[in-house]
């Protein structure tokens, strides 16, 4: 590869890596310990597998917050590059979805239904809209925000106000996720585990796999909250930060989905060919 | 076709600036686009030999009725799911979209890599763990009996209690994670990165099928990933998706199956289209007739892939009302597909053409390509599908269009490229005997069974009524030409890296105009890094 000071283009050329290889047989340890686990309940292996995925994933990153420190290999073409590749992540994410929220309307439509014109199936009692959910949807929205905010505030080079609003907005992620366990926690004690038939299915791995992105994109926002911390961003140069607000935007966009569908009308009786029983 | 004026001088200079990872690093390592192309075709070819092995055993115990080798018929359903599985994710997709997309964007579009270097390594080697994974589904666990479309309830855990039918959705999950990374580096490279001058309208049309590709796996992995996923906690965590002892509902796997299923097969084809618009048009030395036509036709194949999916699925029971518009929907894609194959003709149409292999598979490709896609046409009735769903029919178009016709594509763009990949020519008289051996080979094998679902012999099965005895008879016996075939092609292959005479930049003369031969053979370890300009119109527009 040629040194910088021979360079003629605009692109960044990565030094060769070991970090796909170890990735990889990271991923290959997870799936073998996974099968393994769920045939004879042996979980180390899968343990190890999430250990090495992890230890993959800080040291990628690091690899790349260095290299968009060192000043030279992320200039623009570069930075709009990285750009389109995290709104086509995105975009793959949203057609995850679109498959959960597929297995939600083939389930509770009418028109469509298997469950013998009953939703949710075998008289359970459905996760209302009010209460929890209602608490979870506000505080996501003030998440969406106060990441706004921050961002206004590093665009405008104000970074102590970017750091604080960042936190802010993940505390605020790190408060749904509690407040989501709570809720787990109560309706598997009191109304629905996730065996109990086709409405706890499509719940549970719905908002479950948003939780899991809340996760995901909380864990994106402290990143950013401590390279706010070390000066990592400017007004004009801040990727990093701009690919979790994206995220947490999605994020807040598929819990509206989650709120209106599935909370909502999922314990409405609007639709459905049989009033519920409540 | 894009350019033909590129400025293309001082491309080599930095050819020897030194320090290029050697040994094993270069390869475990790699992030070079032109080795990771290496790998993933190499990938392909270790893949082959157990999904062409597979295959040739189902056709050996084809050959008579009655059972020959095989003792348990449940034997025979994990070939035909291992051969399916391994064909699609493991040689026709390494090979068409990381073979050929990697080795060939950048040349291509004139910059020196992928948008995501290291990415792209990973792609490559989270799709060998995918292989590993469903080599493993074979042999642990009693095997995966399923189908590559893994229906349940038969994939559910009342039937495929053991670990094999995991092993295979886990390997589904990466190597579609696998396919999902390569996809956002293929959109990214291609969009932010072509050389100036380099329109959209002026991309090769081989870049426009990897970016219409790109955007297919992009959309439908995803949608099969969470159908996996659904899959395992069916089978593990006791969730009721496809179950209807719970309320779930296994149509329902179908239609997330074909939704991602139908784009997937396009996924397998449209590289196809582009990479014989190259060798068609290099061959006759004539710009693509309707470049822009070609282009948009691949596009909107894309596009309306996306809303056709149920037809795989017309034995069901939808009401008249779903099956009238899918019908309509599926016929529809015959246009844009119409519009491909007359621009192929009419870019020979005229043209100085040199019967060279890659042209000759270019040509083999448009024939077994229309005659797959007539029966696709037949096959998009409903009522005609409801006689012939799971007949050997579905089995003579499908291997049609994907089996041979996207083989061929390997093949075109194995010849045609060759000589850039390798820096040697391959033995031309050779080739034309392994063309020639393989089309024969593969319409005796293939053609003939469309008389046997005509005539109603099931698919998957490993024992037939006599009366199926003579076509089968036929059918076996052209597989065993497609392997001579096969195997004359490994053997062009070794002997080219071994004894090939040396290949000029451009050995195809003045048809070959896009940026790859402007550039030494072999390709450099890096190219490009002096960007080309591109100055000329789109070639079509202006002839």
């Amino acid at each position: 590869m040629a040194t910088q000071a021979q360079k003629t283009h605009p692109y960044h050329l990565s030094e060769p890596s070991a970090l796909p290889l170890f990735g990889s047989i990271a991923v290959l340890v997870t799936a073998v310990g996974a099968v393994v686990f769920m045939h004879t309940g042996f979980y180390l292996g899968l343990v190890a597998g999430f250990v090495l995925l992890i230890l993959m994933f800080i040291a990628w990153w690091r690899l790349v917050i260095s290299e968009a420190n060192n000043g030279v290999d992320h200039t623009e073409v570069v930075k709009t590059g990285l750009r389109i590749g995290m709104l086509l992540f995105i975009a793959s994410e949203v057609m995850f979805f679109f498959a959960f929220f597929w297995g939600w309307f083939h389930s509770s439509l009418p028109i469509l239904n298997n469950v013998a014109g009953m939703w949710p199936n075998n008289d359970i009692e459905p996760m209302g809209a009010s209460g929890i959910p209602m608490v979870n949807t506000l505080i996501l929205l003030t998440s969406s925000v106060t990441v706004t905010v921050a961002h206004h505030a590093l665009v405008e080079g104000d970074r102590k106000t970017a750091t604080n609003w960042t936190g802010i907005t993940a505390v605020l992620g790190v408060i749904f996720l509690i407040i989501q366990a709570y809720e787990y926690w109560h309706l598997v004690n009191h109304q629905f585990g996730l065996k109990d038939g086709i409405y706890p299915s499509t719940f549970y791995l719905a908002t479950g796999f948003h939780g899991f992105h809340v996760l995901v994109g909380t864990t994106f926002l402290i990143v950013c909250y401590f390279r706010l911390r070390a000066g990592h961003f400017t007004p004009s140069a801040h990727i990093g930060f701009e690919a979790a607000a994206w995220y947490w935007h999605f994020v807040d966009v598929v819990w509206l989905f989650l709120y209106i569908n599935v909370y909502w009308w999922g314990s409405s009786a609007f639709g459905h060919l049989k009033p519920l029983v409540q | 076709m894009a350019d033909t004026h590129a400025h293309a001088h001082g491309h080599n200079d930095h050819a020897d600036h030194g320090h290029h990872p050697t040994g094993w690093r270069r390869w475990m390592y790699s992030t070079n686009h032109k080795d990771i192309g290496t790998l993933y075709l190499v990938l392909a070819i270790v893949a082959s030999f157990v999904g062409v092995g597979f295959s040739m055993m189902m056709r050996l115990e084809l050959a008579e009725p009655g059972l020959q080798f095989i003792r348990d018929q449940h034997f025979y359903n994990v070939l035909l799911t291992a051969h399916g599985l391994i064909m699609v994710f493991f040689v026709v997709m390494p090979a068409l979209i990381g073979g050929f997309g990697n080795w060939f964007i950048p040349l291509m579009i004139g910059c020196p890599d992928m948008a995501f270097p290291r990415m792209n390594n990973i792609s490559f080697w989270l799709t060998a763990v995918g292989l590993i994974l469903v080599a493993t589904s074979t042999v642990i666990g009693g095997g995966a009996g399923t189908g590559w479309t893994v229906y349940p309830p038969l994939s559910n855990h009342t039937f495929h209690p053991g670990m094999s039918v995991d092993f295979a959705i886990l390997s589904l999950h990466v190597a579609g994670a696998a396919s999902i990374l390569g996809a956002i580096n293929f959109i990214t490279t291609i969009v932010n990165m072509r050389a100036p001058g380099m329109t959209f309208h002026r991309m090769p049309l081989f870049i426009w099928s990897m970016l219409v590709t790109a955007f297919l796996l992009l959309l439908a992995l995803p949608v099969l990933a969470g159908a996996l996923t659904m899959l395992l906690t069916d089978r593990n965590f006791g969730t009721a998706f496809f179950e209807p002892s719970g309320g779930g509902d296994p149509i329902f796997w179908q239609h997330l199956f074909w939704f991602f299923g139908h784009p997937e097969v396009y996924i397998m084809i449209i590289p196809a289209f582009g990479i014989v618009s190259q060798v068609v048009s290099t061959f006759s030395k004539k710009p693509v007739f309707g470049y822009l036509g070609m282009a948009y036709a691949m596009v909107s194949i894309g596009f309306v892939g996306f809303v056709v999916w149920a037809h795989h699925m017309f034995t069901v029971g939808f009401n008249v009302e779903t099956r009238a518009y899918f019908i309509i929907a599926t016929m529809i894609i015959a246009v844009p597909t119409g519009i491909k194959i007359f621009s192929w003709l009419a870019t020979m149409w005229g043209g100085s053409i040199e019967f060279k292999t890659p042209m000759l598979y270019a040509m083999g490709f448009i024939f077994l390509f229309v005659v797959g896609g007539v029966t696709g046409v037949t096959l998009s009735n409903a009522p005609v599908d409801m006689a012939f769903h799971d007949t050997y029919f579905v089995i003579a178009h499908f291997h049609y269009v994907l089996s041979i016709a996207a083989m061929y594509a390997i093949f075109t763009g194995m010849y045609y490229w060759l000589p850039k990949m390798s820096g040697r020519m391959y033995n031309e008289k050779l080739g034309q005997w392994q063309f020639w051996i393989t089309f024969v080979g593969v319409n005796v094998l293939f053609f003939p069974q469309h008389f046997l679902g005509m005539a109603g012999m099931p698919r998957r099965i490993a024992d037939y009524p006599d009366a199926f005895a003579g076509w089968n008879m036929v059918s076996s016996g052209g597989a065993v030409i497609s392997l001579v075939g096969a195997l004359l092609f490994f053997y062009i292959l070794w002997d080219t890296l071994r004894n090939g005479a040396k290949a000029p930049a451009n050995p195809w003369g003045v048809g070959a105009n896009t940026l790859e031969w402007t550039v030494d053979s072999p390709a450099p370890f890096h190219t490009h890094e002096v960007l080309p300009v591109i100055t000329a119109e789109p070639a079509g527009s202006h002839h």
